[in-house]
């Protein structure tokens, strides 16, 4: 569980750091509060308290200038690096809620009925949020790569 | 049998790449996309993503668990808590919604009551991201709670039982107000969900509840008995924070 908490939480927040102490906020708490756990999925429950987690860190952190890195020089990269990138890029566009409802879904393979109870919405919002995401990580995947022929 | 005639929807394209469509039309949808270029591109474009994601994101998995991560040192010591009082007390006064807010509203003035209901949320945005220290006299000490509040505020203060709407109580505080101290308490549902209830001394003796949003946080205040009462919450509808309000409303009429 902690690896795909780990997994999920890098592609949230991007910075490695940053999302081990997702991580380890999330595990403390979900620690602390083990008597609030009312039975269910344990898995949703975790993935729960992260999304909460983040929307508050962002929060805290929407009032402080924002310094965006000038290049990702992620260690973890993988062989695929520049498409890597792109993604990477492309999620940061995105609003939170569609982040997260894409990232669910298309990275961790929840079920709509999950991610609905996650975000706490109904099915409707979690499928329109979901569409939304698809068609903007596309067309800045897209806008991205007709840019780069351009300057070529 | 269904009707391969009808349409296939965006909403059913999408459900059909994440395994959500129902089996007996998955065939139809195939069906369509051997017809529909478009679509079919789209659905690939759609799987290609998933790809990118993962090729980007799984390796993260066979990467090694850190140390701090380890469940058997979380149980014994927290890791303190890096997004901490200090950035968060710096963000709100520094570059805070609150200086941006009286700006705003410098043409016209604002009324107490909106005073009331910014340093309200001020409170909010300060205390809902502390993991460590949200309180300072934790929810388990809940008499002790309502006597020192009710002592230094000067007014009955009640920490109202909020667990039908799934809210615990995790504790309180006592906040300067502009006109004198006031009193903060905060619930938390068992998914990390926090709502706070600020009370302070109000010039008008009793008012409707009424609602106001500001950036992400949205609030319903209302007066009684010369206090105000604001119950605060971020992201939650207005039908969940509306329900909450009037169980606290409710369980400060009885109180008598």
């Amino acid at each position: 569980m902690i690896p795909a908490l780990r997994r999920y939480a890098r592609a949230l927040a991007r910075d490695a750091d940053i999302a081990d102490d997702l991580v380890q906020d999330t595990l403390v708490r979900a620690l602390r509060s083990e008597r609030l756990f009312l039975g269910g999925d344990v898995r949703s429950w975790l993935y729960t308290i992260l999304t909460n987690l983040n929307k508050n860190r962002r929060r805290s952190l929407a009032r402080r200038p924002q310094f965006m890195p000038l290049l990702d020089n992620n260690p973890d990269a993988s062989g695929t690096e520049a498409e890597g990138r792109d993604i990477a890029r492309a999620l940061a566009t995105l609003v939170e809620e569609q982040r997260s409802v894409l990232l669910l879904v298309m990275l961790e393979g929840l079920s709509y009925r999950e991610v609905a109870d996650i975000q706490g919405v109904p099915i409707g919002t979690v499928m329109s949020r979901l569409a939304r995401a698809r068609a903007h990580v596309k067309a800045s995947l897209e806008g991205e790569r007709t840019a780069l022929r351009r300057v070529k | 049998m269904t009707d391969r005639n009808i349409p296939v929807t965006e909403d059913e394209l999408h459900a059909y790449v994440d395994n959500e469509l129902p089996a007996e039309r998955r065939s139809d949808v195939e069906a369509w996309l051997a017809s529909h270029p478009d679509d079919a591109a789209r659905v690939q474009s759609w799987r290609t993503m998933a790809e990118a994601l993962h090729a980007r994101y799984d390796s993260v998995i066979d990467e090694a668990v850190p140390k701090r991560l380890d469940i058997e040192r979380l149980v014994r010591q927290p890791r303190k808590w890096v997004y901490g009082a200090i950035a968060a007390t710096l963000a709100a006064f520094i570059v805070g919604g609150g200086a941006g807010w009286f700006a705003r509203g410098a043409a016209a003035g604002p009324s107490p009551f909106q005073n009331l209901t910014v340093n309200a949320i001020e409170a909010h945005r300060l205390y809902v991201v502390e993991v460590r220290h949200p309180v300072e006299v934790p929810g388990s000490e809940r008499n002790h709670l309502q006597q020192w509040l009710t002592k230094r505020c000067g007014w009955a203060v009640r920490a109202p039982e909020l667990a039908g709407a799934g809210l615990k109580l995790v504790g309180g505080r006592l906040l300067p107000g502009s006109a004198g101290p006031a009193s903060f308490m905060m619930y938390e549902s068992a998914s990390g969900e926090r709502f706070t209830i600020y009370t302070a001394k109000s010039d008008a003796e009793a008012t409707q509840m009424r609602f106001a949003v500001e950036g992400n946080e949205s609030s319903l205040f209302w007066a009684d008995d010369g206090v105000v009462y604001v119950v605060v919450s971020t992201g939650a509808d207005r039908g969940r924070l509306t329900q909450i309000a009037q169980s606290v409303y409710d369980q400060m009429e009885k109180k008598g």
